[in-house]
């Protein structure tokens, strides 16, 4: 196996070119599992520790600009009021140890179903820029995962920043794991209110072979809160419209029965947490004692 | 001196070889918390554990396991291995160089490397050296074997069906070494077993239970699912094999029982075992998974084979496959009681799954059937326990042993009998308590203080925690709710429950094994004080016997300063670091060995100052302090003018009362050396809709006959405590029941608790003497993980009102979606 250290974002896409094949490497968190566990034996290696764009983010007036590499724990300590749904993400991902390695863009090149990243950039709604050799391009983050473990990059391609939707409005995130703490998602529900645009966006992690919106139940919940006036009246959202969300977001599941969880509980617990965030996000929306930032 | 700086082994044994406390009088002797001297090693990272150690010019030494449960091996071919550049050597079953080619705890049925057939999933079945890990790994990569899969036994019906494989055939059980289940010249065990696909059986007959049955008012019945545990030490198997200029070999290990391990290494090998010599290596945790053999054989072979020192260190993915795992067991059981609260009869039918291979079944089996009627008076009972051959993983020994699984059970049927009379839980059990004096199911008596209701009435007098802690100005605190950090709930679903369970383990080997120790103390005057070392084969697998050894010391001797030599063969054996006995029996015989040297010591005195005192002659002297001195505190010698230039020393074996075998068809028998019991009362909190559990406080109560190190025994106490409230929420091995192959060997899906699992853990220690055992001491260690899990699984039925007959209790049984 072949370690290549570029020094720059440059150096880094032409040793891409080059070697196609190449992994790319930042934390090590899910890259180092593989290789220790030998269930991939990647010809190069490609560090991108040098890479001093990568960890770095900016706030603008519209997104947030996230270098794949920025730790999570950075995420929480200096983006959870523009990124509440990711910050609240981030606090449940393994110990603050990994948290202190890993980042975005290592979730994404993954691409596994339960990344516990994808359901909050799902939710909050995200681009992905990825560039090569060749040049950059936007993916949408509803675009970007293709199968269980596959995502929309090309071989040359490395993932360069993720653009994030500021918070127009509360956002939420739970994850379901059978300890309380550092522990792989058995299934998990990221929910966004976007205000501005009168909508709610969702993003379901582990139970479907990548992750998904909901998108039924974010059309239905859509039309229900303009027809009722919800948005401007800020009234408690009914429990049948609640049930009605909850029960279309679990039917968004499309899950398998595995070592941690069975698909029916999947379906179960992604209706659950459905039910409980909208309520939570809701309650913030109407000017509850609560900040954006979530209760994590 | 130590024996690693004779090998040039950079990071020697990780036993600390001094332990110095106090400056003056017996300060530091028994009762006092006197600290760890590993503890802060291993808190900063320092401590060289076994997997640390590294040799000049050292190999790599790895295992190939097998792929599937069961296949015949049709063939082995290494040459694609061997012809690896910096292999040094690829061994399989033909190359074993003697006709001993198996080993095992009680039952010599384990193959050192497979011989035409494998039994389970990850069993070894060849060895490679090379001088690099990662040129090991690939070389044992490129040995192609070729299995014809042969159909599995999972469970008591697989295994006992007509056409049934027969997992070992031609079986004849009779122990070789020292044995753990019948004593030598006894029928085999296989002489007693109905199927050879059973390990052992132990029946249980006491009393009338038909005519019991016949006066109950009320009647449960329960049948209970407890799942495969394992012990999850944090360090992985490792050791290192030196050959030695006399053909033999030194071997350096982190094990429970250097003794164990080396009277089923030495056969193999061809070497006598004086030519085997072992030093026990710093061990991270055991919980009995380190009673087996491991990579000692193995790395012994490569050693002798290659002329060169080797090395073997499992990873955490082959540690899952290296060592024996807590039998998973179905349990049957029925109870009766009178309408006033009486029990009247107790039947059950204990299914242990032993795996591939014997391991501790046997023993397990009997312990099982011995304390399946948990601590409580029932004269009547029908009792039968069974361990099972399967394809399986190997089940073997794990804190708790045998009375884990019994205790989830009769717990169970405690809280179903107390419901169905209208009483409470506790009340019931009180009631029931037996106490000193009871009569066992084994018609053993009780013989030292049994305090059970006491135990019961202390956790319930214990204010329950506030609720809703979980609540704040803030808004919720999710790391006080169910899921924790994963952020599931900030209140909704949460409904609390409490519940109770009580257990009774035996301390020590039982039926009729000779389980002695071995202690060699020396006394003597270092710079100009009288010092004291301490020579014990006892592994120290956490368990704080270093501190108690180095007290107990002090205590006997009077002395300040005692060094702790590292454990080896080359004293006698200690046993093993298990059933709760190492205080017990090696600290038993540790204090004989000061007993014996202090007379010498005396003696030594008398000869020199006899005439000058006549205290010297009669009274009862005691060494206290550096001096001896009478019962009345007078000084009569400074030790360092009694000793001079002596050096005072006892090598002496000790042993706790003798046991007897329990009757093969009537369970009859004194099988047990001492009883321990603790009582727990846990209060949980669940997330009813989403099956999440938050175990708030998990309060024990737990007579310790005498606390030699109160700090260990509090540490003992939580460890075992968490370590059973992992079973009850999350632990367990899942093993595929088509293919008999491990799904989860690894931490991302065999869960252990953190410490946000963690609840907090009042304990309250009594210390009841029991006479008959040193200071009074009760083994400690395992008590606590018997009721730990029925306690917290009585809770969360509490809260939920779900049945709930198996552990560990996951969110789908819990939110009917399992």
């Amino acid at each position: 196996m072949d370690f290549l250290r570029p020094a720059s974002w440059e150096e880094a896409l032409a040793a891409k070119a080059e070697h196609p094949t190449a992994v790319p490497i930042a934390g090590g968190t899910d890259v180092m599992v593989e290789i220790n566990f030998d269930h991939r034996r990647p010809e190069y290696l490609l560090d991108l520790n040098r890479v001093e764009l990568l960890g770095e983010w900016e706030v603008g007036e519209e997104d947030v600009r996230l270098g794949a590499s920025v730790p999570y724990t950075r995420i929480m300590e200096h983006l959870r009021a523009e990124l509440p749904g990711l910050a609240l993400a981030s606090h449940t991902v393994a110990s603050p140890q990994i948290r202190n390695r890993g980042g975005v863009g290592g979730n994404l090149g993954t691409a596994s179903p339960a990344g516990d990243a994808h359901p909050a950039l799902l939710a909050a709604g995200a681009e992905v820029e990825v560039e090569s050799v060749r040049g950059t391009r936007f993916i949408p983050i509803d675009a970007f995962f293709t199968g269980v473990k596959r995502n929309a990059l090309q071989p040359d391609e490395l993932i360069k920043t993720i653009h994030v939707k500021k918070a127009d409005g509360p956002q939420q995130y739970s994850k379901v794991g059978t300890r309380n703490a550092m522990v792989i998602a058995v299934c998990a529900f990221g929910i966004a209110l976007h205000p501005e645009t009168r909508t709610v966006r969702t993003g379901i992690g582990s139970a479907a072979p990548t992750p998904v919106r909901a998108r039924e139940a974010e059309e239905f919940l859509n039309a229900a809160l303009e027809e009722g006036g919800f948005w401007d009246s800020g009234r408690i959202i009914t429990p049948s419209i609640a049930k009605q969300f909850a029960d279309l977001a679990s039917a968004a599941c499309n899950p398998i029965d595995d070592v941690r969880g069975t698909a029916r509980y999947r379906r179960h617990a992604v209706g659950i947490m459905a039910r409980r965030t909208l309520g939570w996000t809701w309650e913030q929306y109407r000017g509850g004692a609560r900040t954006l930032e979530g209760a994590a | 001196m130590t024996t690693a700086q004779n090998t040039r082994a950079t990071a020697p044994a990780g036993t600390p070889t001094k332990v110095t406390q106090g400056s003056q009088g017996t300060k530091g002797g028994i009762g006092e918390s006197t600290l760890r001297p590993d503890g802060i090693l291993k808190v900063t990272g320092e401590f060289a554990y076994s997997s640390d150690m590294w040799h000049e010019d050292m190999l790599w030494g790895q295992i190939l396991r097998s792929p599937v449960a069961h296949a015949e091996i049709v063939s082995i071919d290494t040459s694609e291995a061997l012809a690896q550049a910096g292999v040094y050597a690829v061994l399989t079953h033909d190359d074993l160089p003697t006709e001993v080619r198996n080993y095992g705890l009680e039952i010599q049925d384990t193959p050192v490397l497979a011989h035409r057939v494998v039994r389970h999933h990850g069993e070894p079945v060849a060895v490679v050296a090379a001088d690099h890990p990662e040129t090991a790994r690939r070389a044992a990569a490129k040995i192609r074997v070729e299995y014809r899969e042969l159909p599995v036994v999972t469970d008591e019906a697989s295994a006992l069906a007509p056409d049934a494989p027969v997992l070992h055939p031609g079986r004849d059980d009779r122990p070789q070494g020292p044995p753990a289940g019948s004593g030598p010249g006894e029928t085999p065990i296989a002489g007693h077993v109905p199927h050879p696909n059973v390990v052992h059986r132990q029946p249980i007959l006491r009393g009338d239970v038909g005519a019991a049955r016949a006066r109950a008012d009320v009647i449960v019945e329960g049948e209970y699912t407890f799942g495969m545990q394992d012990q999850a030490f944090l360090g992985p198997e490792s050791g290192l094999a030196v050959p030695a200029e006399d053909g033999g070999v030194d071997l350096y290990v982190a094990t429970q029982w250097l003794h164990s391990d080396l009277r089923q290494i030495a056969p193999v090998l061809g070497l006598p075992e004086e030519k085997v010599r072992m030093t026990l290596s710093g061990v991270g945790g055991a919980f009995g998974g380190r009673e087996d053999l491991s990579m000692q054989i193995h790395a012994c072979l490569l050693a002798l084979r290659t002329g060169k020192p080797v090395k073997i260190v499992y990873n955490r993915f082959e540690s899952f496959f290296g060592h024996v795992h807590r039998h998973p067991a179905k349990l049957y059981y029925e109870h009766g009681a009178t309408r006033d609260g009486k029990l009247t009869h107790m039947k059950c039918r204990i299914v242990l799954d032993g795996g591939a291979y014997a391991s501790a079944s046997p023993s397990v089996v009997g312990n099982a059937a011995s304390l399946s009627a948990g601590p409580y008076v029932v004269d009547a009972v029908d009792i039968e326990a069974v361990g099972l051959y399967t394809n399986n993983p190997p089940c073997g020994a794990m804190r708790g042993f045998g009375a884990v699984q019994a205790c989830f059970a009769y717990e169970a049927q405690m809280d179903k009998l107390a419901a169905k009379l209208d009483m409470d839980p506790v009340e019931f059990r009180r009631l029931n308590a037996m106490e000193q004096g009871t009569i066992m199911p084994t018609g053993q008596r009780v013989d030292s203080p049994a305090p059970v209701a006491e135990l019961l009435r202390r956790v319930k007098a214990r204010p329950l925690p506030p609720e809703r802690q979980w609540e704040s100005t803030e808004g919720a605190d999710v790391r006080a709710l169910p899921g924790g950090l994963s952020n599931t709930t900030h209140g909704e679903g949460v409904v609390r429950g409490v519940g109770y369970a009580v257990g009774i383990k035996n301390v020590g080997f039982s039926e009729g094994f000779d389980d002695y120790s071995t202690a060699r103390v020396r006394m003597e005057v270092v710079n100009g004080e009288a010092v004291a070392t301490v020579h014990t084969a006892m592994a120290e697998v956490g368990q704080g016997g270093v501190t108690v050894h180095a007290q107990i010391a002090r205590t006997e001797l009077g002395v300040t300063q005692v060094t702790i030599h590292p454990a080896d063969t080359r004293v006698g054996s200690a046993g093993s670091t298990s059933a709760s006995r190492q205080t017990y029996v090696t600290g038993g015989a540790v204090k004989n060995s000061c007993e014996l040297v202090r007379e010498k010591v005396l003696e030594l005195g008398r000869r020199r100052f006899g005439t000058h005192h006549p205290a010297w002659a009669h009274a009862e002297l005691l060494l206290e302090g550096g001096k001896v001195v009478t019962d009345g505190g007078e000084v009569l010698a400074d030790l360092v003018d009694v000793l001079e230039d002596e050096t005072v020393e006892v090598e002496a074996e000790w042993r706790h009362r003798p046991t007897e075998p329990f009757d093969p068809r009537t369970g009859q028998g004194n099988g047990h050396v001492q009883y321990s019991f603790a009582a727990h009362r846990a209060v949980v909190e669940v997330d009813t809709e989403l099956g999440l559990v938050k175990v708030v406080e998990l309060a024990c109560a737990q007579d310790v006959g005498k606390a030699l190190n109160p700090l260990s025994v509090i540490g003992q106490i939580q460890g075992g405590t968490t370590q059973g409230l992992g079973m009850a929420v999350m632990e367990e091995i899942v093993v595929d029941p088509r293919t008999a192959k491990v799904k989860n060997p690894s931490f991302t899906d065999y869960l252990i608790p953190t410490i946000l699992d963690t609840p907090t853990i009042p304990v309250d220690v009594l210390e009841l003497a029991d006479e008959h055992a040193p200071y009074g001491l009760r083994g400690v260690g395992e008590a606590p993980t018997l009721s730990s899990t029925p306690a917290v699984l009585a809770a969360i039925r509490n809260a939920t009102g779900l049945a709930l007959n198996r552990t560990p209790v996951r969110p789908e049984h819990l939110t009917g979606t399992a």
